[in-house]
């Protein structure tokens, strides 16, 4: 059987705006992805505990109420703890460019912002998850 | 060979890599299988099944509240659909589920059928043995939302719940066969929408109608609102009722034993397939077949027997 790719989607937060999560969420659907969508309101904790239950290629996480300077490393030293840094973190949202390269110095792999076409996501997906090697 | 030394540690990441084996058919997981086995004997297994958008993730979730607070540790496999067009897959039961403990207690999987159609995937009934070597006494399996016949549930179950709303149709859709005859216990959920004591009246007078192969246990009629939590205590408690009756009657036994039979069953289909399909594919054979059935020289019927023959002459 051929390998899919499984990405989980969540919305970390208070925030309650899951459309943009939703239409990439069909966009993977439709390239051929599994994904596990959590729906809103999610812990940093709870967002790794069922990306390692679900056994999942990524994490994406969307993010529009700006905490995300909070959040993004909040989940990726829940990855260190759970000794799952192999899982791929990539998110969306509204996020500045500064903040933006910070993200991506601290270990996430990618950010989207408004207006990235969803075939840049499915690319950047495919990618990484085909170049990905986990952990045992 | 899946290692199984950190399986056997409780580690969550080596459960999750066996499921993903197990759906993959990775090379040497029956003999991983095989070993487990007799680990996964003493957990219960419950499917919850019925239409899509009936409440069953709601009911799931509200189950494994009350399984883990009587002391149980609750793995759940849920099931959604994967795309015939893409091979793509939503899997949004995890959205029902709410503040389970973050401690272990609660596993949550979620599945694509991955191309099979009777409302579970392939790889779910090997999961349940996975689930219940870790540890897991209580397992909960969600099936794709289904109609009539898809009903794969009853393979993989100790207690089988039907959940049905008050638009499930008259007295005439409950007395058609498939569905309507695999439940334990039955729920008609949203029982605030008008019509649910008339769902509920005719599905009791369907239960009575069918000949049961096992006279001892009618099948309750539960009526609930699962997202206001009301009646979930008496569907919990007659779940349990159920289990009861069915050890005590001997049926969990037999119906274990006829699980297992087809099982090996279907074990042995999927193996002489597989072999007879890898032999006949070579070179293109199929297709020169297909030219000539297409170009009038030939038939289904007489390349089938052909085909037959060679394999076992």
């Amino acid at each position: 059987m051929e390998k899919k790719v499984r990405v989980l989607l969540a919305k970390p937060g208070l925030d309650g705006h899951d459309r943009g999560v939703k239409v990439i969420a069909a966009a993977l659907r439709d390239a051929g992805m599994e994904v596990i969508y959590t729906g809103l309101r999610q812990t940093p904790q709870m967002i790794v505990d069922a990306a390692i239950q679900e056994d999942v290629d990524a994490i994406g996480v969307s993010i529009l109420s700006g905490a995300h300077m909070t959040l993004f490393p909040a989940i990726l030293e829940e990855l260190k703890a759970k000794d799952a840094t192999d899982i791929i973190l990539f998110g969306g949202g509204i996020i500045p460019d500064d903040d933006k390269t910070e993200l991506e110095k601290m270990g996430v792999a990618k950010i989207f912002t408004p207006g990235a076409p969803t075939e840049e996501a499915i690319k950047f997906l495919r990618e990484a998850a085909g170049s990905r090697s986990p952990k045992e | 060979m899946v290692s199984l030394d950190k399986f056997y540690n409780g580690n969550v990441r080596a459960l999750s890599q066996l499921i993903s084996a197990i759906e993959y058919q990775q090379n040497g997981v029956h003999k991983t299988l095989g070993e487990i086995f007799p680990k996964a004997a003493g957990s219960l297994k419950i499917g919850i099944t019925g239409p899509p958008g009936a409440g069953k993730s709601t009911l799931v979730n509200s189950l494994a509240h009350q399984f883990i607070d009587s002391g149980n540790k609750v793995g759940i496999l849920a099931v959604d659909p994967t795309s015939p067009f893409t091979g793509g897959a939503l899997l949004g039961d995890r959205v029902r589920m709410n503040e389970f403990p973050i401690d272990g207690r609660v596993y949550f999987r979620s599945m694509a059928t991955r191309g099979s159609s009777g409302g579970l995937s392939a790889a779910t009934d090997n999961a349940t043995l996975a689930l219940g070597a870790f540890g897991y006494d209580i397992i909960l399996i969600e099936t794709v939302g289904v109609g009539q016949v898809e009903l794969d549930i009853i393979d993989s179950c100790d207690a089988v719940i039907v959940v049905l709303v008050p638009e499930s149709g008259d007295s005439v859709q409950t007395m058609k066969a498939g569905l309507m005859e695999i439940g334990d216990v039955f729920v008609v959920n949203k029982c605030d929408r008008p019509g649910s004591d008339r769902m509920a009246a005719d599905l009791r007078y369907a239960i009575d109608s069918w000949k049961r192969f096992d006279e001892g246990w009618i099948a309750p009629v539960v009526c609930t609102e699962a997202i206001n939590g009301k009646n979930l205590d008496e569907l919990f408690e007659k779940v349990q009722t159920f289990v009861k009756y069915s050890k005590d009657s001997g049926r969990f036994v037999s119906q274990r034993r006829q699980q297992i039979s087809k099982k090996i069953m279907s074990l042995l289909q999927n193996r002489f397939r597989q072999e007879f399909l890898d032999q006949i594919d070579t070179g293109g054979k199929i297709e020169s077949y297909i030219d000539e059935i297409v170009g009038g020289k030939s038939n289904p019927f007489d390349v089938g027997e052909k085909l037959y023959q060679q394999f076992r002459p």
